[in-house]
Formats: structure tokens, sequence, C-alpha cells
């Protein structure tokens, strides 16, 4: 329950709480195909029509030439090129630590992913390790939508 | 484009917390600091200013550089504010250097602040995660130290760096800022200490990394003219570059190393470049640095760095990008003691100690990093060395570099989203 009037923190000098809470009606815009791909257990990618660079994170304008990109399909299966486990955070994220941060490369793709490596002891993990990607089943469309689990050493 | 000299500079203490000043009051503070050191300069001859702040949110204001301003009594001259992340205070360093250059000022103000206390650690840290891409990277846990250590795990995969070197970095700053009053947290560490304190992201831990802070700082820059009339011993800014990479860590393509003048591609016949384990922006920012101030081999030609050391990962991953070494042996040359004071004692063996000194403020990991006040802390830090009153300003010697003739100064945001190099030179 939000408290009445104003909590006063300190006197000297006087230091009270305040807050700002904002609410957005965010767009995906041009990435939104990515979102709804995740939906349906795609990994979506971008390969431009020019120059045939290919992005593992999706743009809709290629970042080496300029020119338009269209949507591929990403393999379900890369490995890690970096790793790393937090064991603290954003405040956003506090509570879901320690978690497993890593960067997917795929075979034949020029660009990474940022995800999440769940399913294995953090100890373990390691840099060339294959993992597979996984999907919510009840889409909240956001980018952890999918994680990564390994599939072997 | 005419010359430009910095004539004088302050800066608030840094601290966790300065719950009796404002961001107004602690530029003041800077300000009436730095005009206190060029008495002759009055009011009339500044021209305009420069503000920097990284975040709104943190300041819980926005358009607060213009409460600076008028809180100065500068208003109604010129004023804008300049923001870019960790490189904020650099790039209002350089954006007053092109006030100068162009003609269009003769003396202008660059001051910086950031007020990061007014909440908790872990919400600064996602403000921070906000300056990653909302809509790919901060959902995954944006945390930019979790950015950082993978960065530095794929460089300890790729050259073979060790913790232990980093931890050395850790050693080296904070043991600098116990000789600097200005400093948020000075202490003697070990490697040990640095290894067991607690994990952050691995493999970063607490003394891997800089801490948040209360402070500000201010750069008074001037042409020729002004500067000869006002100040005894200005320093003559030589050379500005700057650069920049792609916001998402995962974007970074895998080309060719941009060489500098002393390096040849047969150096880098194997690495793929930037990669995520270098910094082409900072790089770049370098190369246009050193061309515009005419150094070759920057090792040979600097006589000290003050670089943006929010991790010890990115100090060493710095050194190669400024070309002190070549990409891959960041490691070496920390544990060779190149970038360390000569006469501190560490207590770790350094065969090549003070060859270039790194970072004898402390840098971010030791001062701390008010991230707008951060970038133009280090001109004042370099224009004290250069005019040789380090006694003067710290009380105490131990930090001044003998015979300074030129130091480096880089300013670093994002995961190397926007990086500034500036040469700053003393005149004979």
């Amino acid at each position: 329950m939000k408290a009445k009037g104003t909590v006063v923190l300190g006197v000297d000098p006087l230091i009270i709480h305040d807050d700002y809470h904002i609410e957005y009606h965010h767009s995906y815009a041009q990435d939104s195909p990515f979102f709804v791909g995740l939906s349906q257990g795609k990994l979506r990618g971008s390969r431009c029509s020019a120059c045939g660079y290919t992005f593992a994170t999706p743009r809709a304008h290629c970042m080496e030439c300029g020119a338009p990109t269209e949507w591929i399909d990403l393999p379900l299966t890369g490995r890690i090129h970096t790793f790393t486990t937090c064991y603290y955070g954003g405040e956003l994220f506090l509570e879901e630590t320690p978690f497993t941060l890593i960067l997917v490369e795929f075979e034949g793709i020029n660009t990474l992913f940022l995800s999440r490596l769940k399913g294995c002891d953090p100890s373990t993990v390691r840099i060339g390790q294959p993992v597979v990607a996984r999907f919510a089943k009840t889409p909240s469309f956001k980018v952890t939508d999918v994680w990564f689990e390994p599939t072997g050493p | 484009m005419r010359p430009v000299y910095m004539i004088s500079g302050g800066i608030t203490k840094f601290a966790k917390a300065h719950p009796r000043k404002d961001f107004r009051l602690m530029v003041k503070e800077a300000y009436d600091y730095a005009l206190a050191d060029v008495p002759r300069l009055t009011k009339e001859m500044i021209d305009g200013a420069v503000g920097s702040y990284f975040s709104d949110h943190f300041t819980r204001q926005l358009k607060a550089a213009s409460m600076v301003q008028d809180y100065l009594g500068l208003c109604p001259k010129p004023s804008k504010r300049v923001e870019g992340g960790g490189a904020t205070g650099g790039l209002c360093f350089q954006s007053a250097w092109e006030a100068i250059a162009s003609g269009r000022m003769n003396c202008c103000v660059a001051f910086g602040f950031e007020t990061m206390s007014r909440v908790n650690t872990w919400k600064g840290n996602e403000f921070i995660a906000l300056a990653s891409d909302t809509n790919f990277d901060f959902p995954v846990g944006g945390f930019y130290t979790g950015y950082y250590a993978m960065m530095v795990q794929r460089h300890m995969y790729e050259f073979g760096t060790t913790v232990e070197q980093m931890a050395m970095v850790s050693i080296k700053n904070h043991t600098n800022a116990l000789y600097n009053p200005y400093a948020q947290k000075a202490k003697r560490l070990t490697i040990k200490d640095v290894r067991e304190s607690p994990m952050v992201a691995t493999p970063l831990t607490m003394e891997d990394i800089c801490v948040m802070s209360d402070g500000a700082a201010v750069c008074i820059l001037a042409s020729e003219e002004v500067a000869q009339q006002v100040c005894h011993r200005p320093v003559k800014i030589t050379g500005v570059g700057s650069g920049s990479d792609a916001m998402r860590m995962a974007d970074r393509p895998r080309g060719k190393v941009i060489l500098l003048p002393h390096e040849s591609e047969a150096d880098y016949r194997h690495l793929h470049y930037p990669g995520v384990h270098s910094f082409r922006g900072g790089r770049m920012a370098a190369k246009l640095a050193y061309e515009m101030a005419g150094i070759t081999n920057p090792l040979e030609e600097l006589s000290f760095v003050e670089l943006h050391d929010a991790y010890t990962s990115s100090e060493i991953q710095t050194y190669e990008d400024l070309g002190l070494c070549r990409y891959g042996e960041g490691g070496q040359f920390v544990e060779s003691g190149a970038p360390f004071m000569a006469s501190i004692e560490y207590g770790l063996e350094l065969p090549d100690q003070g060859r270039l000194p790194v970072n004898p403020s402390g840098g971010l990991l030791a001062c701390g990093h008010p991230v707008g006040a951060t970038g133009l802390m280090q001109a004042v830090f370099a224009f004290w060395q250069l005019q040789g009153s380090i006694e003067k300003h710290l009380g105490n010697d131990q930090l001044q570099v003998p015979n300074p003739k030129r130091g480096l100064i880089h300013s670093h945001a994002g995961t190397g989203t926007y990086i500034t190099v500036s040469i700053l030179e003393a005149c004979e």
C-alpha cells in the first residue's frame, strides 16, 4: 500500500522519499517480426540484400552498406562465443541472480546474439560449447522468450 | 583551426554521496576553484560554457545544465549540454575545444557533474544498463559489469590474459589514489584481496570495478591570446580524436585492425578485429588524436596517460587500443610494471616500473566515476601534471610525473560506443 503524505528520510539536510513511474506503449516497430517469431519457436536474423552480410541480432538495414535486409531463419544450434555468470545485477534482475549471459555464434552468420544460458552448472561453461535454443511456451514478447541450453561439453 | 589551451581546472572531492550539495553547488565549487587559479580571468572574458552530465534519471532533473549555467552566473552567454554515456566528460572537453579552435569563442568553460547517490546501487546499475539496447540487450539481464565480463572472458581466451594481471591494475590505481585527496576509494590491496572480494560477474570482482560517485569537474579552455594574458603556465591541447562502435556488442563485425604508425598488418594476421575483446572506437580515437598531435610511437612520446578504467579489464584492453603495446599484450604490459608510478611501492615485482604511468590519479577505479565529471577530471589531473602543479593542488608531490611533456586523456562510453582521446602538452 502506498504511504500517504511524505516520507522524510533525514532532516539535516532535508531528504524525502520520491517516486516516479512511467508506462510506455513500446513499439518494436521494424523489429516486430523477430519477437513474433520467438512465439512461433523461430529465431530470425537478417541478411543484407546487397552485400550479403548476415546478422544474428536482426536489423532492417545493413550496418555495413545501408541496404535493406531480408529476414532469415537462424539455426537453432550454435556455440558459446563468450559468457559470464552475474552474481549481482540491475535492480530489475537482482532477484534472478545468479544468471549466466552468453553471446552465441551461429555457423555462417557474421554477428552474434546475446542470450541467457540455462540448464547447467555455471562452473562448467566454456567458450566453444555447443548450445541449443529453447523457447517459452507462453510468450511474453520479450527477447527472453528464447534462451539456450548446452547440448554437450 | 586555432591553437587551444587549457588554462585552469577544478574538481570537487568525489564521494559516495554529497547529500549537502546538489549538482549546482558541486559545479560551483569546482568552478570557483578553477577561477581562483587564474585571478586575471574576468567574467567578461568568458564567452560561454558547455555542460555535461550522463543521466536525467540519476539527476532527477531534465535540463540540469541550464540550472548550472544560471547558478554560475553565466547567463545569457551561450551554453549547451553534451551527453555521451561514459564519454560525456571527454566529449564535453572536446566540444569546448571546438568552440575555441573554430574561433567562435576565446574562452569556454567545460563543466560536468553526476549525482549518483540519490538511488540505490542496483537501481543505479539499472539506469546505466538502459544505455544498452532496450529491445535486445537490457531485458536479458541488463548489467554493464556482465557485458564487460563477457568481453574480458574473450580477451582471456584469445590472448591468455589472466585475472592476476587484472588485479595488478586494481592494486596500481587504488594505491596511487592514496596520494590523491580528491579520490573516493584509496587503499592498499594484494592480488589475493582483489580475487577474494565478492564476485560480481565472472571473472570481475568488486575490486575490479569502479564505484558510483557524486562529483563535479571544471576545465577552462582558451585561445592563445587569452591564455597568454591570464595564465602563467597554460597547457596546449595538441590533438583530439574520437571514435564509435555499434551499440550492441553482438553486432561488432570482424575485420582488420586499424593500424597505428608503429604497427604492421603482419602483427595481426590471425586476429578477428575488434570482436568483443577490443574497442575499435578507442583505436580510431587514438589514431585521429595521434595524427593531429604528430605522435608516431605513443609509448615513447607520451609522459603519462589518464584512461577510462571503469574495469581493470578495460584498462588492459585500452592499453592495446591506444597502441601502448600490441593487441593481446595488455596483460604483459601491466605485468612489466610499465604503467605503474616509478616512485611508489606497490608490493609487487615490477621489472620495468614507471616506463609510462597510466592513471597516476587512481583513475575511475579509485577516484570514482561521477559520469559527467569523469572525463573532465582526467583533463584537470593531466593539466596539473603538465603544469608541474600536482603538489600545489593535491597537497603532496607523490603523483607528480617528473618533467612531463605530453599527456593523453581517454574517455569511454557504453561497451565502446563513443570514445574520445585528447592530447595535452606542456608549453616551453
